[in-house]
């Protein structure tokens, strides 16, 4: 896999994306890259359009113009149910455990779509909260856990390319620190990381660059090592 | 001769099978709009009406094709399923993104439908339908007479909904239905194909009601009307196990057939409206239902 990083074209690319729900214009024109095996981080105010870029790129907006290909695929247009398909994996927000199902149901219900995808016991090791709780009812768990699970179900289906939406919001910093050791070894496995975050903290000690999205689009590009440089125009953006 | 509760054991155990035979049917049939319900969140008022086709077919078969029950059982639900498939894809389909009342103004018109067309052509008086020869006779089980072919609808129905109950609750297609009943869109997020998904999950809920249908076509005669008359107490089974649970479904439509049974032994004169009384009062008490999650 690290042969084929940093070569070629890249692995996701949306051109002049526009989304909609109902009569709302939500993206105007959104434009970015990733390369496989990168980490990259939508940052951006509440509003801006981080959620809806990571919805469009999985089908699931009212409507959406422009352009989105992953590995050379055009997936606007493609039905919803296939993008996945590819081996994109999709972590919600609002995280999405299914309450009427045990952990164990929930960690195995998105099929396996490529080879490649870890094992459960592999997932285990990476998230040792989650074993031994197989029978208990998915939202039982704490929300750290849940954070963990949703994480979890999609390392199992073999997608290359995992869309996480704002996995700390919400955690303890202890919490964040374990999601953020997990991610760090998922992009060591060779996972293409898109990561919506408010926490540019967290998202520094991770992400390889970071997009900067305001009033939905994408207004600035700035590589990790250049954060520092770059700090004053960043807490510009973010209002903090 | 002794008595139980100054009534005739024959007396008590005879309504108490017919009450089991009826409970049967509820189960059946209200299992069905659990199913549709969870799913489509549609009351499917067509389900009465589904249920008379099915028995329809079984009678059309053995008439007009001299295909006899065996081959009905099988034949009929798997008609009414794809009836049900058909009116998914063309009409219920366009109505999930209205109000869910669209959907039952839609499957209500439909029963309307049916059952006019059945009735312009074989009128309101009912059709016979043989016992299989295989299930003619009975068994004296001492305290009463079961005829055999009773004791195959009570078994034959309870099997099929604990079948149901168990490829619901216990497998991974069913983990699927329950992840699509909760949350549609990230289910189809994880690449399965929801709206096919949901057509099948329409067309299995009709097929029990065809199911039912020619189970019952040997016990009450085949007509037009045989849905409607059944279908209002179904509801009300529904809406006392709580709308969507499968479990519950089951076990209140077999618990108030039951208490149909009870009443038409100690209080005749309730009994048609014992279960009426009971939706009311649960309503009042537990308005989600016996078994129902409120939403």
């Amino acid at each position: 896999m690290p042969d084929i990083q940093n070569s070629g074209a890249p692995m996701l690319e949306i051109k002049n994306l526009q989304a909609f729900y109902g009569e709302s214009h939500v993206l105007h024109g959104v434009n970015l890259e990733v390369r496989q095996g990168e980490v990259v981080t939508l940052l951006g105010r509440n509003g801006a359009g981080k959620t809806t870029t990571m919805r469009s790129i999985m089908g699931i907006v009212g409507k959406r113009t422009g352009s989105i290909t992953f590995q050379g695929r055009e997936l606007i247009g493609m039905a919803q149910h296939k993008i996945p398909r590819l081996g994109i994996g999709y972590v919600p927000e609002e995280r999405g455990i299914f309450s009427s199902l045990s952990v164990d149901e929930n960690l195995v219900l998105p099929p396996v779509v490529k080879d490649g995808g870890m094992t459960v016991p592999q997932i285990y090791e990476l998230f040792p909260n989650l074993q031994g709780r197989g029978t208990t009812q998915g939202t039982r768990l704490s929300g750290g856990e849940q954070q963990m699970l949703a994480i979890a179900r999609i390392l199992r289906t073999g997608a290359t390319l995992i869309l996480l939406d704002e996995p700390t919001e919400g955690l303890a910093p202890v919490i964040i620190e374990q999601i953020g050791v997990a991610v760090r070894k998922l992009k060591q496995r060779g996972f293409t990381i898109v990561l919506v975050e408010q926490n540019f903290r967290f998202a520094s000690t991770i992400a390889d660059r970071h997009y900067v999205m305001e009033e939905g689009h994408v207004v600035d590009m700035i590589h990790n090592d250049q954060l520092a440089q770059n700090m004053d125009k960043l807490h510009a953006y973010l209002g903090v | 001769m002794f008595e139980l509760l100054g009534v005739p054991p024959q007396v008590l155990f005879g309504q108490l099978l017919l009450g089991l035979i009826n409970g049967s049917f509820y189960a059946l049939l209200s299992l069905g709009l659990a199913v549709i319900f969870g799913m489509l969140n549609v009351i499917n008022f067509a389900h009465g009406a589904l249920y008379m086709i099915g028995a329809f077919v079984a009678w059309f078969l053995l008439n007009k094709l001299g295909l006899g029950y065996w081959w009905a059982l099988l034949l009929a639900p798997a008609t009414v399923g794809l009836v049900g498939v058909i009116v998914e894809k063309t009409l219920l389909s366009r109505l999930y993104k209205l109000d869910h009342l669209y959907g039952l103004l839609l499957t209500f018109g439909l029963a309307l439908i049916f059952e006019g067309a059945f009735r312009h052509q074989f009128g309101v008086s009912g059709q016979p339908y043989p016992i299989p020869d295989a299930l003619k006779g009975g068994q004296n089980l001492g305290f009463m007479f079961l005829p055999n072919y009773r004791g195959w609808v009570v078994a034959a129905s309870i099997v099929v909904c604990f079948g149901t109950w168990f490829a619901i609750e216990r497998t991974r297609l069913g983990a699927y239905l329950r992840a699509a009943t909760e949350n549609p869109v990230l289910v189809q997020a994880f690449g399965i194909n929801v709206p096919v998904m949901i057509t099948l999950t329409y067309g299995f809920g009709v097929a029990l009601a065809g199911l039912a249908g020619v189970l019952a076509a040997p016990i009450y005669q085949v007509s037009p009307l045989m849905g409607s008359n059944l279908i209002i107490v179904v509801f009300a089974v529904v809406v006392i196990g709580g709308m969507g649970s499968i479990l519950g479904a089951i076990v209140t439509g077999l618990g108030l057939g039951l208490l149909e049974g009870l009443t038409k032994v100690f209080y005749p004169e309730a009994s048609n409206i014992v279960v009426f009384v009971v939706m009311a009062i649960v309503l009042l008490i537990k308005p989600a239902g016996l078994f129902g999650r409120e939403r």
